[in-house]
């Protein structure tokens, strides 16, 4: 693709974005056009708005819900980004919608405005736990039944926490603690003087006794 | 005569069912024979592909994505490059391009030649599986003498593809496009017209064009229902924008339509491919970028440099820009989509697939309501699902 497209395009994304920001003042914080996408954030309370506009405003008619999904960010004080994608056929352009969450705030689900959010909110519950206020059945959906935690949390460890096997005396499939006959190899491939900060063995007591001096 | 009070049926369907096309459960609410509510259980597969590609460097999380959809593995590597080389601002060579385009459709072939034939064989007709599963086993040849494997190919790779084709394997492939057509001429003879199949396919299972749009349906299931919408004409990537091909459209949005779709955009491909092998240029097969694409062996033997590059790139690997990116290619099935999350290390931070399948057996539950028992079956047949991309 050539430069003047690219830039022809990121220029309608802009005018979008702006579009959207004018008519909707109080229900988008911003947008951001990189890498010739275009990304709106608002605030979490808001998004059935934002996405009843956006599908119905007769400049955008995002009619397709592409994908929502969570991120998890642990060291932020509200974690969790529930990321929507939208589709329009009719400017082909996307949009994506960002919104911040944590644990314990629910997300308005945005079932009524799109059918396909349903499963896409119940995986995002399933694997981050993010909780969306209104969906008529946000049961797990990728994981076992009965199964405990949500798996893509930064937190949660790669290997589990149970694993499964068949018992031949119970003749039925049985949950058992992890166990690894080797431990867990994490290879940290990170260069000594690209900014990985490594302890020397012995040296992880002189950073203590040096604060006890001061 | 007492009245009789009936209570409607519970019936679960699969997991292990021949008809389920893996691993899917569905427990149906019947009554009589008409379904009431279907509730898919998905999951069986899950095997965390999102959790481990955040545990990998970009090369390791490369070939997750053939064990997505098996059935077409390359389409989904497409879409995972396409990301990343989004991130990285990297272009491909033309050559590589041609050679990813000609395999995308490769496998577009692979993966309609399987639903329609399983499809098929879900409405009672045996033998159009076993004509196209040795047309399967031809086109699966390509991807061995390319790749080295006939399915979990690894072959697309961030920069281009992995190497340059072999010796007389393009000439090969052309030959090859003059052999399928009479095969689909065969598959079409006994199912297009066939008293039976279309007594299974018409009018069962239909969506109006705004209905498909509101369950986010893309690919055949959107073009099915008379929406001239395709990623390859819409957004082209890579040099489909050179090429010169049309899209089937369907009018009454049925399982018969997406079927008569399905078999002419495998003639579509056929061109296509045609065309990529007449059109392909000279040149690399992938970026000369040496902090992305490792060397050549036979450059290593004589560069220190190529060394150190090789080494760091299959140990460390290459970092990515921090950053977000999506990217969609039109899978056979549908929008294959990657989101990208980078914080700017060798590993992503957050990969997210966005698989067809999984939109459209969320509809299952709409499209099969009303129906009978029977056309349930065809409805998840035709929806063209495999479970290593429902599940992830």
């Amino acid at each position: 693709m050539s430069d003047s497209v690219k830039r022809e395009q990121e220029q309608s994304l802009r005018e979008l974005g702006e579009h959207i920001s004018a008519a909707l003042p109080n229900d988008v914080l911003g947008f951001e056009v990189t890498l010739g996408e275009l990304t709106m954030r608002a605030p979490a309370d808001r998004i059935v708005k934002v996405l009843t506009f956006l599908r119905d405003d007769a400049n955008c008619l995002f009619s397709i819900l592409v994908d929502v999904l969570g991120v998890d960010w642990p060291q932020r004080e509200r974690r969790f980004d529930v990321v929507y994608h939208l589709l329009s056929m009719k400017l082909n352009q996307r949009v994506r919608v960002i919104v911040e969450t944590d644990e314990d705030t629910p997300v308005p689900s945005v079932t009524g405005v799109y059918s396909s959010a349903g499963w896409f909110e119940r995986e995002t519950w399933d694997m981050y736990g993010v909780m969306f206020s209104g969906h008529s059945d946000l049961r797990r959906i990728l994981s076992d039944y009965g199964f405990e935690g949500h798996a893509l949390r930064k937190d949660f460890p790669l290997s589990g926490y149970v694993e499964v096997r068949y018992d031949a005396e119970q003749k039925r499939v049985v949950y058992e603690p992890v166990t690894l006959p080797q431990e867990f190899r994490r290879f940290d491939f990170m260069s000594p003087w690209e900014g990985a900060h490594y302890v020397l063995p012995g040296d992880e007591k002189a950073a203590p006794a040096q604060e006890a001096k001061s | 005569m007492a009245e009789v009070s009936i209570a409607n049926y519970m019936v679960n369907f699969g997991p292990q069912h021949p008809a389920a096309h893996g691993v899917l459960r569905l427990v149906l609410e019947l009554d009589g024979e008409i379904v009431e509510r279907c509730d898919p259980h998905i999951g069986l597969l899950h095997r965390g592909t999102e959790k481990l590609i955040e545990h990998k460097t970009y090369l390791q999380a490369m070939p997750y994505f053939d064990r997505l959809d098996y059935v077409a593995p390359m389409n989904q590597e497409h879409a995972f490059c396409l990301a990343t080389e989004k991130l990285l601002g990297l272009e491909v060579p033309e050559r590589g391009q041609y050679v990813r385009v000609l395999f995308a459709e490769i496998g577009r072939l692979l993966n309609h030649l399987l639903n329609v034939t399983t499809h098929a064989m879900d409405c009672g007709a045996m033998t159009p599986t076993l004509w196209a599963f040795e047309e399967r086993e031809k086109l699966m040849e390509f991807y061995e003498r390319v790749s080295g494997a006939r399915m979990h190919a690894a072959y697309f790779r961030p920069g281009g593809v992995h190497q340059d084709l072999p010796k007389g394997l393009a000439e090969d492939i052309y030959a090859y496009c003059d052999r399928l057509p009479p095969v689909l001429e065969d598959i079409e003879g006994l199912l297009t017209e066939n008293r039976i199949f279309r007594q299974r396919n018409v009018e069962i299972g239909v969506i109006s064009a705004k209905d498909a749009q509101d369950w986010g349906f893309s690919g055949v299931m959107l073009r099915g229902s008379g929406i001239a919408w395709d990623l390859r004409k819409a957004q082209p990537y890579e040099v489909y924008d050179k090429l010169d091909f049309d899209v089937p459209v369907g009018k009454n949005g049925d399982c018969f339509d997406r079927y008569l779709c399905r078999i002419e955009e495998m003639r579509q491909s056929l061109r296509i491919i045609r065309q990529c092998i007449e059109k392909m240029p000279g040149g690399p097969v992938s970026s000369q970028d040496r902090k992305v694409v490792p060397p050549k062996r036979g450059e290593m033997k004589k560069s220190m440099e190529a060394l150190i590059h090789h080494f760091k790139l299959y140990t460390e690997g290459f970092h990515v820009p921090a950053g977000q990116a999506y990217a969609a290619v039109e899978a056979p099935k549908g929008e294959f989509g990657v989101y990208m999350v980078s914080d700017g290390t060798n590993k992503p931070y957050r990969c997210r697939i966005r698989a067809p399948g999984f939109v459209h057996l969320q509809a299952t539950d709409f499209l099969s309501k009303g129906y009978m028992l029977a056309d349930a079956v065809s409805i998840v047949g035709n929806l063209d699902i495999v479970f290593g991309e429902v599940d992830r």
